[in-house]
């Protein structure tokens, strides 16, 4: 049938009944994305403490953030290392994994098993354990350095080593989603292709280079997209195991954010920071997806 | 060649048992932990079992706190929110990939941007109004908005599996006499039922462990959910390490078991969810 040649009434009633489908995400997106986007904007004009009537203060807020506010710039910074210690390193520590159990290996499903099982402890649950684990004094991590004659490290109490023992922890809980990815897109790799490179005397290190990145390039985007946005959301970790701590060396963006809204109840500062966060991220996004070009291959797309 | 193509099997092997075993320690070490007196996890050189199980750990954690009444919370919670993401978003995502209609394309470029909007953005409004309206320390901030799609991630996802459904299937049920509403239940809900499950799956791992929701929007002790029952707990037992981690475990446990009886479709889902993108 064709769809265009359809009498005006069919067209009225099939677009009633769409709409009438799709209703109940068009209303969540008017009712929990759009309105409270405008609402914090609003918000984010004034100095509204929820207790007493808000005043305007016009840009103020995002004057203050970016002039006088030593934990906004700081937030920032540790936020900003953070995301990209830990999407980087948890992007090689997939990639590799899958790469090796795409090897025609026995017991494949096991080691996947295994490997994704830390993503599904709750993240207050995996909290408390490496709370344990990262102990100084007592935890299994500085056991085991002390047992191998090396010095103890300072893990979530130093300056210096909380943002890295938050990725490794990260790392551990948050790469299962990411490796069984790849291991799909590797499995969906044509044998033809890589044997063509076999045959031409090419090495494993071509084969990836020539065959697999490119083949594989979209759902590494998605992996680094997905990785990037998720790091951003940083919170309980730091909320738990550090309280932002030691010397705001963990206090992340969402964690100085609620500090704002529901510690201080300082709702224009906050509203300001999700603002923020929200151009953020579209820039990011922006950047991304220009950058996507340059190496992301799609099959069959016309360049 | 064959030689040394065995070598390199024996070296992926040897890499692979070694992570699986670094990735596992962790996990050990709680379930190790859990089963001791404080006197022996607080040993070095640290003993690698308890020289006698002390399940006495975990009735302390269950009498100290109430987890049962936790666990309770979070089915009030969790099972709520499954369904309706069941049905609003395969109801929304049909209505996305069968019909057309006005503004089709720029409500599909806002669910895909909901998709990576972080939740963070929303959220100061979203207390606001739920203060307003009387009901923050109750479960419903916490469910009724997965009545609404049900999360932009799970339309776009079913929208993509509807796509892949021939529309002679729709048509010829049409010809039967069938109204949509019963060619969505019987004819295409049945084929994308490994992707509803998928669905399933991962809004309940999601709504079981999320922590910030909870975190906001419930202030009294008994209605705490597994989560936020944990973290008080950290917060009173952290020299506690055995009490502390059998209630850990205690927590761990359901999702695992979760994992176990849906891991083939739970595979499958993330797979799909990679390469649908």
């Amino acid at each position: 049938m064709n769809r265009a040649s359809k009498p005006r009434g069919a067209r009225r009633r099939e677009a009633l009944i769409g709409y009438l489908f799709a209703s109940p995400v068009i209303l969540g997106l008017v009712i929990w994305v759009m309105a409270p986007m405008v609402g914090s904007l609003v918000i984010s004009f004034t100095d509204w403490n929820v207790l007493t009537a808000p005043h305007w203060r016009g840009l103020l807020n995002y004057v203050g953030m970016f002039t006088t506010d030593y934990f906004f710039a700081n937030s920032l910074l540790v936020t900003v290392y953070y995301v990209a210690l830990n999407t980087a390193l948890t992007f090689v520590y997939s990639l590799v994994l899958a790469l090796l159990l795409n090897w025609k290996i026995r017991g494949q499903g096991i080691y996947r098993s295994i490997f994704y099982l830390p993503a599904i402890v709750p993240l207050v649950a995996s909290s408390a354990l490496w709370l344990w684990l990262f102990n100084p004094d007592f935890g299994l991590f500085n056991q085991i350095l002390l047992a191998l004659g090396l010095h103890k490290l300072t893990w979530l109490v130093g300056q210096t080593t909380v943002v890295p023992s938050l990725v490794l922890m990260s790392v551990w809980g948050g790469a299962g989603n990411t490796i069984v990815i790849f291991l799909a897109a590797l499995q969906g790799v044509p044998r033809p292709f890589l044997e063509a490179v076999e045959i031409d005397g090419g090495s494993w290190w071509h084969k990836f280079w020539a065959v697999t990145w490119p083949l594989i390039s979209p759902v590494s985007f998605f992996n680094i997209v997905v990785g990037l946005i998720n790091s951003f959301q940083i919170f309980t970790q730091s909320y738990i195991m550090t309280s932002g701590g030691p010397n705001n060396s963990s206090l992340f963006y969402v964690y100085l954010m609620y500090r704002y809204g529901f510690e201080r109840n300082e709702m224009g500062n906050a509203a300001a920071l999700s603002w923020i966060l929200f151009l953020m991220v579209s820039a990011l996004g922006l950047i991304l997806f220009r950058w996507s070009r340059e190496w992301v291959h799609y099959e069959g797309a016309a360049a | 060649m064959s030689r040394r193509n065995r070598l390199s099997r024996v070296l992926v092997y040897l890499t692979l048992t070694l992570a699986a075993a670094l990735v596992l320690l962790p996990i050990y070490w709680l379930v190790r932990s859990s089963l001791m007196t404080l006197v022996e996890v607080f040993k070095f050189p640290p003993l690698l079992w308890a020289s006698r199980t002390h399940w006495d750990n975990f009735l302390a954690a269950l009498s100290t706190s109430p987890f049962l009444l936790y666990f309770r919370n979070t089915l009030i919670v969790v099972v709520p929110t499954v369904l309706a993401t069941l049905i609003t978003s395969s109801l929304s995502a049909y209505g996305f990939a069968r019909f057309r209609f006005p503004l089709r394309g720029f409500w599909f470029a806002m669910v895909l941007g909901a998709i990576i909007l972080p939740p963070a953005v929303v959220l100061i409004p979203q207390f606001i109004l739920w203060s307003r309206l009387h009901l923050v320390n109750t479960f419903y901030p916490l469910i009724v908005p997965f009545w609404f799609g049900g999360g932009a991630f799970n339309v776009f996802l079913l929208r993509q599996f509807f796509l892949t459904i021939p529309r002679d299937f729709d048509d010829a049920a049409r010809i039967d006499g069938a109204r949509y509403l019963r060619i969505y239940r019987t004819i295409l809900v049945p084929f994308i039922q490994p992707a509803l499950v998928a669905v399933g799956l991962f809004q309940f791992f999601f709504q079981w462990n999320d922590f910030f929701g909870p975190l906001i929007y419930l202030n009294s002790p008994n209605l705490y959910t597994l989560a936020l029952g944990l973290q008080h707990f950290i917060g009173s037992y952290s020299t506690q390490w055995n009490i502390l981690m059998a209630a850990t475990v205690i927590v761990i446990i359901p999702p695992i078991i979760v994992f176990f009886i849906g891991q083939r479709y739970f595979v499958e889902g993330v797979t799909l969810t990679g390469i649908k993108m």
